[in-house]
């Protein structure tokens, strides 16, 4: 004994003391704050609001779970150093299922308590709350609304204590229900637990077990999370709505682009020529030029049209845009065909009088087309054929192509996202019906 | 002032008043507990001594409560089936007092008030059951039986003679609260709000061994 009395303003280490039922030692970490502990030998409950420790109820464990966070190990969460100083595993029943998690005391002797849960490597920290969450309905359906956060209902179920060690604010024992009833808005959860006495709400945030590994110094490699967890933040949460902004935008820009090109496009008509092609003539000379056209500006595109009065028939020009001055051939071809005719469906018709080739880049200059046609030799008659040569066309086609692309990662974004909650709330009591909305931030 | 200091009629110590206004202290040095009659103290009774006490709150913390400083001068010990929670007495600097209660490091502070409404009778109390008051709407959440286990420093009342106390804790939907305090004739209402240990900024706490201080 300190002769000098205790030393004022100081609160010492307890000292461990001694299990009234088993004898064995005790540590308390929380003497005078928490109100049970759990001899870790025996799973005695013992009262510890009272200075001669006594026996609340002794029970043989059906169970021995080890806490991966040990007790008496300290990490900082939320700026605050915290001791796990109770741990226990709790379970509901569905469909004849049990389900486990378990739920480790904090305690820090200026901030109190605090909880960790931990189901399928999922972690929460849980607070207590001192206000009560009011009862509102979200998406047509039940829901707690807490200051301005509105929670969705997710499961209530009769929660059953299977194995309790060390300290706790309340009279723990094995065999403990209560009714808990959780509400989601990721990654926030409101939980309310019933006994016949009181509610108690809390509110957990979602933490991942590579936090709680790095808070805690744990050395065991840290397991991945199994599945999706009710309050566990989406991924794409988010990102859904602004992926679909920036389309929006992208488009908005590529519209814009395309309007700009299209007003201010030059449309220089170079070239407007009509010939005939002979079907006789399918062997022979036949290949001639056109007279020689400018294409104006330094660098652009030019598009030549070809119309060619085909009936049942077809006819293909070989040509070559040809500088004058360089002698630089630009080779291409073109067919015109088109059929039609009349069967058991009705009319019908295929290919087109007009065809339409459009040559990328080509530098402006003096140019003549060298054109060389070809047709069917066992068909006769004349083909009127005409040649329209127009330099730097509007693009059309690039900006659609451009907008289709840009769809795909929003699309497959929202896929991914509706898939997410579909995996979340197929563990709730709503599981099977409607999956989440995707209307969160 | 003279009138702040006197001598304990039971060990000849001198026993400092922080308060004006206090009607009960307890000697430091001997924990006798001392009422106010006019000039002279009375020796009423001895105070039992502390359960083990694990708040970080002792005589003498100091801190901030909505911008305005206070001074914890004395405390009242009860007992319910959990253990033990505190109500430290403040004075603040503007010279009202108040209340700091700390049930296993959850902090709420609140003030005595007079009832804008007949509060329910102490049988008829029901869990969800709501008393306006105040022109706020509280929501009954608990109902303690508690005992009175000690005192220590200065008091508004008399408290040495209470045996057994049972409050109604009401609780709203913004973080407010109210305690009535049926040992009482009439009952006794507090209202006030929850606080977080942080935002109370306090000075001349306890030390924990093997814990940093805040």
């Amino acid at each position: 004994m300190n002769p000098a009395g205790p030393r004022k303003g100081f609160v010492p280490k307890a000292k461990a003391l001694n299990c009234p039922n088993c004898g064995s030692q005790i540590e308390l970490r929380a003497l005078g704050a928490a109100a049970s502990v759990i001899c870790r030998y025996c799973s005695s409950t013992i009262d510890a609001s009272h200075p001669q420790l006594r026996v609340i109820a002794q029970w043989q464990a059906a169970m021995t779970v080890e806490p991966v966070i040990p007790l008496g190990s300290r990490g900082k969460l939320r700026g605050v150093l915290w001791e796990a100083i109770g741990f226990q595993q709790r379970g509901i029943t569905v469909d004849g299922t049990n389900y486990f998690w378990r739920e480790y005391v904090l305690w820090n002797p200026y901030h109190g308590f605090r909880y960790l849960s931990e189901y399928n490597n999922h972690w929460n920290f849980v607070t207590p709350l001192r206000t009560l969450p009011a009862a509102t309905t979200v998406n047509a359906l039940p829901g707690m609304q807490l200051g301005k956060e509105r929670y969705r209902h997710f499961q209530t179920a009769r929660a059953y204590t299977w194995f309790v060690i060390g300290e706790f604010p309340w009279m723990v024992q094995v065999g403990e229900a209560v009714d808990a009833a959780d509400y989601v808005a990721p990654p926030k959860m409101l939980s309310a637990e019933t006994t016949d006495n009181e509610v108690t709400w809390s509110e957990s945030e979602y933490l991942t077990g590579a936090e709680i590994w790095q808070a805690f110094g744990l050395k065991t490699p840290c397991p991945p999370p199994a599945g999706v967890f009710a309050n566990q933040p989406s991924p794409y949460a988010g990102r859904v709505a602004a992926m679909w902004r920036s389309y929006g935008l992208v488009c908005v820009g590529l519209m814009a682009l395309m309007i700009f090109f299209a007003v201010t496009a030059q449309r220089q008509k170079a070239l407007d020529q009509k010939f005939v092609v002979n079907a006789g003539q399918a062997t022979g000379e036949k290949s001639f030029v056109t007279e020689v056209f400018p294409l104006d500006g330094k660098d652009g595109n030019v598009e030549v049209s070809v119309n060619a009065d085909v009936a049942n028939r077809w006819v293909f020009l070989s040509m070559a845009l040809i500088n004058e001055e360089t002698g630089q051939a630009y080779d291409f071809g073109q067919e015109v065909s088109y059929y039609s005719g009349r069967d058991s469906d009705g009319d019908w018709s295929e290919g087109s009088r007009s065809e339409e080739v459009l040559l990328p880049g080509i530098p402006g200059g003096r140019y003549y087309l060298r054109v060389e046609p070809e047709t069917d030799a066992s068909l006769s008659g004349p083909i009127p054929v005409r040649i329209q040569v127009v330099r730097g066309v509007p693009y059309y086609l690039r900006y659609l192509l451009g907008m289709l692309l840009v769809l795909i990662p929003p699309v497959w974004v929202s896929i991914r996202s509706a898939a997410f909650e579909a995996k979340r709330w197929g563990e709730s009591d709503y599981g099977g019906g409607s999956s989440g909305s995707e209307d969160g931030e | 002032m003279s009138s702040r200091n006197a001598i304990c009629p039971n060990c000849g110590a001198e026993v400092r008043f922080r308060w004006s206004g206090a009607v009960q202290t307890t000697c430091e040095y001997c924990k006798s507990i001392l009422v106010r009659n006019d000039l002279n103290l009375a020796l009423v009774g001895k105070a039992a001594d502390l359960p083990v006490d694990i708040s970080p709150v002792q005589i003498g913390t100091e801190g901030i409560f909505n911008g305005k400083g206070f001074q914890v001068i004395g405390r009242i010990v009860y007992r319910y089936d959990l253990g033990t929670w505190n109500e430290w007495h403040l004075l603040f600097s503007d010279d009202s007092h108040g209340w700091l209660s700390d049930a296993q490091a959850e902090y709420a502070v609140s003030f005595a008030n007079p009832f804008t409404n007949a509060p329910p009778g102490r049988r008829k109390l029901k869990r969800g059951m709501v008393m306006e008051q105040h022109e706020v709407p509280l929501t009954l959440t608990v109902i303690t039986e508690a005992f009175y286990e000690t005192t220590e420093g200065e008091l508004p009342f008399r408290y040495y003679e209470k045996e057994k106390c049972s409050f109604a804790d009401f609780r709203t939907q913004d973080g407010r609260f109210a305690t009535v305090d049926y040992s009482e004739e009439p009952p006794l209402l507090f209202l006030g709000q929850f606080v977080d240990f942080g935002s109370l900024q306090m000075k001349n706490l306890k030390e924990f061994e093997g814990w940093p201080t805040v």
